[in-house]
């Protein structure tokens, strides 16, 4: 019983504007859920709408690859979103770039997770040598340069799977969270109620699995949710170089397709355009979750406790009036 | 003891590097060597010490054990030996390293420094007055950030470069009309093509500075001796500046230090937008023409350049903070 209320103390006392009736509120706080404010719904709407469809648009749409000797159009009744150079219909294109993308963001994303976890959680956990060793290869590999090293394994490798591009971006890219869970696991681990729990006997990998690991899920949720972010810019970025797995359709490679294609000189912005707002909108709504969630991890940042402060500070009228007072 | 520490440190991620720039292209399936030296071939006669070099950087055939092939790599890597290129035959990874690097570092690191100060700044006013304009401005430069770096340089270069010329379209200065070197002409025309690049820099960057500032400001606003400080009647300028914005900053430093790796990234890409001629299009026409000597050599540099920064910014913190030092 310990263990729901040290989970749900961070998250009491947030009342969004939009947070609706009291007992609502009450069940959000028992699971542990952020508060429904507006920008965690704007969020969670705009990568829903994009997640649905990346998984059903694929079904609807024409084969992206299919080629048609109407060339470079733009909007139309027969191509919703126009055609690419050759003819090829850019939102048929879209729907499976959609799908690409986000697979590469979720495999990242869950091998992020899965190797921050291990590097920073249990070594901060272990203490002592392990710890020593384990904060020493984060450092190292957060100072080397990720991008370069992703580019010159790729390089040696002609045909790329998705898989291994997921797997080179993960590499690469899990040290930055792992150091961050690794500060607030140390935090945790000297707090009373794990010692308490030390003290009462209880196993190793139970203090860990139980007592921790449920107060780091906004973390670990947060920490994903840029992992994700970071995995899908970062295969475009690849792709756009040219460097991407091949065979497989992503904003990136669609993009990469269009700078080839000159859509750029020839001002196709039907082409050019989707890919990147697509993306651009799937960041921000994943940054939007992500706002509500630090709210959870740091509370003062929080509109209430802001509003608590403003109510201390003297308006400049009042500081005057209090400065003529003591003159 | 405390810089001790993190001089050892360095000199482990230094091996680290060094390391796995060995290992990468012997764990590649293919023969980068043969590949390399035929196409040197074709461009003209290879000497056997350069082919040696090139042996020795990326790995053979041949059964001589890993450990002495290792002990060979470090020697020339000692000696300044880095190969030589295919794709500039025949001149010496060094040397076109040596022609790039400035402009990068150049574009990337003023652009970079500018975007830091700027979003620092704009950070510190708006947790200072929360609520403002400028607060609020915030979800929309983190919008911003999301924007994946090169579209929104694409997007740039097509309204400046195509719709309304006012930039030049790619290329570090003028080829024709300014000769290289310390004149006015030149360093003019090194400014005017630069200023959209780094000006997309700029724009995609700040916000994440801003949001990481702002966010510390909020935390600091609300500790105790900030109310005491406001309590005693200093002014607010004081408050702001002496009191929560030197304690917020410290976190953006040491994240100021982690994102020198993002950017050396993010210049390969925006090299590639704007055909820039500094490392990042090196590397990239490395990677081309499977110039894998220059490629490694490039790798290295890249990442010495990031740990020497990154040691730099560690230096400066312990010179900031206080508490580091006093930890140890």
């Amino acid at each position: 019983m310990a263990l729901t209320t040290q989970a749900a103390e961070p998250v009491g006392g947030a009342g969004g504007f939009l947070a609706g009736s009291a007992p609502q509120r009450a069940r959000r706080r028992r699971l542990g859920l952020p508060p429904m404010t507006a920008k965690l719904a704007a969020g969670l709407i705009i990568s829903g709408a994009i997640l649905l469809f990346g998984l059903l648009g694929p079904f609807v749409v024409q084969d992206p690859t299919r080629v048609d000797d109407i060339g470079l159009t733009g909007p139309s009744s027969a191509h919703l979103m126009g055609t690419t150079q050759t003819g090829q219909d850019v939102l048929a294109q879209l729907a499976y770039a959609t799908r690409g993308s986000l697979t590469i963001g979720a495999i990242v994303g869950v091998l992020t997770l899965l190797l921050s976890g291990f590097f920073g959680v249990v070594g901060a956990y272990a203490g002592g040598w392990v710890d020593e060793f384990f904060s020493l290869f984060t450092n190292i590999m957060l100072v080397i340069p990720g991008l370069p090293l992703v580019i010159v394994i790729s390089s040696y490798v002609p045909d790329k799977s998705l898989l291994l591009v997921a797997l080179v971006l993960s590499l690469t890219g899990w040290a930055g969270s792992a150091r961050v869970l690794r500060g607030y696991t140390l935090s945790l681990r000297n707090r009373d109620y794990v010692l308490a729990s030390r003290v009462a006997g209880e196993k190793r990998w139970r203090i860990l699995a139980v007592e921790i690991l449920p107060n780091l899920i906004p973390l670990l949720a947060s920490q994903m949710v840029f992992a994700v972010i970071f995995a899908i810019l970062g295969e475009a970025g690849l792709s756009y170089l040219g460097l991407g797995a091949s065979g497989s359709i992503s904003w990136g490679t669609m993009l990469y397709y269009a700078q080839n294609g000159l859509a750029l000189r020839l001002g196709a912005w039907w082409w050019f355009v989707p890919p990147g707002l697509l993306l651009a909108l799937f960041g921000a709504a994943l940054s939007l979750i992500n706002f509500s969630i630090d709210e959870i991890i740091n509370p003062k940042l929080r509109n209430q406790t802001r509003a608590a402060r403003r109510g201390w500070l003297m308006s400049r009228k009042q500081l005057e009036t209090a400065k003529e007072a003591t003159l | 003891m405390h810089l001790l520490r993190k001089v050892g440190f360095y000199v482990i991620a230094l091996w680290a590097a060094l390391t796995v720039n060995f290992i990468i292209p012997r764990l590649m399936p293919g023969d980068p060597v043969s590949l390399l030296i035929a196409k040197l071939g074709q461009r003209g006669p290879v000497t056997p010490e350069a082919r040696a070099s090139i042996e020795v950087l990326l790995g053979t055939d041949t059964d001589q054990p890993l450990l002495a092939q290792y002990v060979d790599y470090l020697g020339n890597l000692a000696t300044g030996d880095l190969g030589l290129s295919v794709s500039y035959f025949p001149a010496p990874v060094t040397s076109i390293i040596g022609q790039t690097l400035p402009w990068t570092i150049g574009l990337i690191g003023l652009a970079t420094v500018i975007s830091f100060l700027l979003g620092i700044g704009l950070g510190t006013v708006a947790g200072w007055k929360r609520g403002s304009w400028l607060d609020n401005l915030i979800p929309v430069t983190t919008m911003f950030q999301s924007v994946p770096y090169f579209w929104l340089a694409l997007i740039l270069l097509f309204v400046f470069g195509s719709v309304w010329p006012v930039f030049p379209l790619n290329g570090g200065y003028d080829i024709y009309d300014t000769v290289p070197g310390w004149n006015a002409e030149f360093i003019g025309s090194v400014l005017y093509y630069g200023t959209l690049p780094a000006l997309t820099i700029i724009i995609s960057s700040v916000g994440g500075w801003m949001l990481g500032m702002r966010n510390m400001m909020v935390s600091t606003l609300s500790e105790d001796y900030l109310l005491t400080a406001e309590a005693k009647g200093l002014r607010p300028g004081r408050v702001m500046r002496t009191y929560a914005a030197r304690n917020a900053i410290l976190p953006s430093i040491s994240g100021f230090a982690i994102s020198l790796g993002f950017v050396v990234a993010g210049s390969i890409v925006t090299e590639a937008v704007f055909s820039y001629p500094g490392i990042g299009s090196a590397l990239l026409q490395a990677v081309g023409s499977n110039d894998y000597a220059l490629m490694q050599g490039i790798f290295l540099v890249i990442t010495l350049s990031v740990l020497g920064a990154n040691l730099l910014v560690d230096l400066l913190y312990s010179v900031i903070d206080p508490r580091t030092r006093a930890r140890t």
